[in-house]
């Protein structure tokens, strides 16, 4: 089923009774040429990428609990190429080419939406590194404007600028990037996998992964024994306990990140927002809720919620640079649980067991990498040959010293 | 989250800095760049009960060993990381 504008027209002569399921609901099969672990984001954009550009179809996307209940539905759905390293910025441009046409591919409405997202500085230092970063995203095409205090005026004139101790002198601002709809890519993700023969299994938890001779057979789950010929792994917060399995220790620790919506307020911030003094972001959505987020909570946790501190720390952020939302009320809050790599970079490779294959270390930046991550994990998975813009995603490059630390700060996940 | 510290009693965990893994006290010894490596950047990562090193930075500045569970953050001891690193050397020798 195709959908169009036409398609909705239709459907609303006839009452809406022609629409069906996004995706099937199949009994997993014996065996697979590759099986994904984890149904978020980043294993079932890999499972489409698969199918669609590697002609690898025979593929299952095992979920343990329901398709994006995991970071894919938790995030604060900014999407952005704004990097520094080289490591970096080619990849998370080329995820923004792809965010770009990635309705037309998947024929689902994603609810992409350009409005551009604003890095405001408030020192002459800061102003400096932003110069060099906007310098390093034209360089890969990324597109990027440095604002002084009067441009960025002219955008949010509403803004704190006079704070007494970060005053805002500008910012840099990245008019391509944006915000998605997290949930619609998730489904669109999937309903796209699945019409390319993808089995998506729900509720299907890889309790063990069968290891012969140093090879992959297959995973146990909890709906039995399924045979693969290669493993993706794709779990986020949970890479540690996976990988476990295998008998592998990861450069990664899981924290939790809180994220909130307001109640739903009249349009009023247009774009996306960050803090450069503090640690907060904002977005609104298109139901007019205030979407924000700040800090990890900084211990590690697999508990999909956090403490107040951490509350309240984000909100003052919020207060410090837009005193107007003072009066808004908070509507929910909730945590995830992030893979927090040693150096905040992720990892796509290959693993010391053949056959098996990592996708981790998102940190909380992982949203915004979701097709570029499936595409390059699918390239891995199809070829054997890491994709050009994720060759410096090594496993090894922690003991080899070649880490990419965005913000240079060291082997200390909690500070990333 | 409460900080039950021996000396201090229950401090909030927001006095503290975070560290990470208590095993981060056994620095290895044996001048090998791979068990480096292997302890600068690879962790346990344990869902479930979890020892971890705290440091009371606003309070005593003391360095705690912290026995938590990361699924529910139930605190379910502190210890002086002195106590925990002479009881481990008494150990040893």
């Amino acid at each position: 089923m195709r959908f169009s504008g036409f398609r909705v027209f239709a459907e609303a002569l006839t009452g809406h009774k022609g629409w069906k399921p996004l995706w099937r609901d199949p009994d997993p099969q014996p065996a697979y040429d590759v099986v994904i672990v984890g149904g978020g984001g980043h294993g079932l954009a890999t499972a489409f990428y698969l199918a669609e550009v590697y002609g690898i179809r025979k593929v299952a996307v095992l979920e343990k609990g329901w398709l994006g209940s995991g970071n894919i539905g938790r995030n604060t759905t900014i999407i952005r190429s704004n990097y520094l390293l080289p490591g970096n910025q080619p990849f998370y441009e080329f995820s923004m080419k792809l965010w770009e046409n990635l309705e037309q591919s998947i024929n689902f409405n994603a609810m992409v939406s350009q409005r551009g997202i604003l890095n405001l500085y408030h020192s002459d230092a800061q102003r400096d590194a932003y110069r060099r970063r906007g310098n390093t995203m034209h360089l890969t095409g990324a597109g990027a404007a440095l604002l002084d205090q009067a441009g960025v005026r002219k955008m949010y004139p509403w803004l704190n600028f006079d704070n007494a101790r970060f005053p805002i002198k500008g910012g840099l601002l990245q008019r391509r990037a944006g915000t998605a709809r997290h949930d619609g890519v998730a489904w669109g993700y999937a309903r796209a996998a699945d019409l390319r023969g993808v089995d998506i299994i729900q509720n299907c938890e890889v309790t063990g992964l069968k290891i012969e001779g140093g090879r992959i057979r297959g995973v146990e789950t909890s709906r039995g024994f399924i045979g693969a010929k290669k493993v993706g792994v794709a779990v986020a917060g949970s890479t540690s306990r996976v990988m476990a399995q295998a008998g592998l220790r990861m450069p990664i620790e899981s924290h939790v990140l809180q994220a909130f919506v307001s109640e739903g307020l009249k349009p009023a911030i247009d774009g996306v927002i960050t803090f450069g003094a503090g640690h907060f972001y904002v977005s609104q959505s298109d139901k007019g809720g205030l979407v924000f987020g700040g800090d990890i909570d900084g211990y590690n946790s697999y508990a999909q919620r956090g403490n107040l501190p951490v509350v309240e720390d984000v909100v003052e952020g919020g207060m410090a640079l837009m005193p107007r939302i003072g009066r808004a009320r908070l509507l929910r809050s909730w945590g995830g649980v992030m893979d927090m790599s040693m150096d905040g970079s992720p990892i796509i490779d290959r693993t010391p067991v053949d056959g098996l294959y990592l996708n981790a270390g998102w940190c909380y930046g992982g949203f915004k990498a979701t097709p570029a991550s499936g595409y390059a994990f699918a390239h891995l998975l199809a070829t054997d040959t890491p994709h050009e813009t994720a060759k410096a995603y090594r496993l090894d490059r922690f003991a080899k010293g070649r880490v990419i630390d965005e913000k240079g700060v060291g082997a200390q996940p909690n500070l990333h | 989250m409460l900080i039950p510290h021996p000396l201090l009693g229950l401090r909030d965990a927001q006095e503290f800095t975070y560290l990470g893994d208590a095993r981060l006290i056994e620095r290895p010894t044996s001048g090998s760049e791979a068990d480096l490596a292997e302890y600068v950047y690879l962790r346990d990562n344990p869902a479930g009960v979890h020892r971890e090193l705290w440091f009371h930075e606003q309070g005593d500045r003391s360095w705690l060993v912290v026995t938590r569970n990361t699924l529910t953050h139930e605190i379910l001891g502190a210890e002086l990381a002195r106590d925990v690193s002479l009881a481990r050397k008494g150990e040893t020798a």
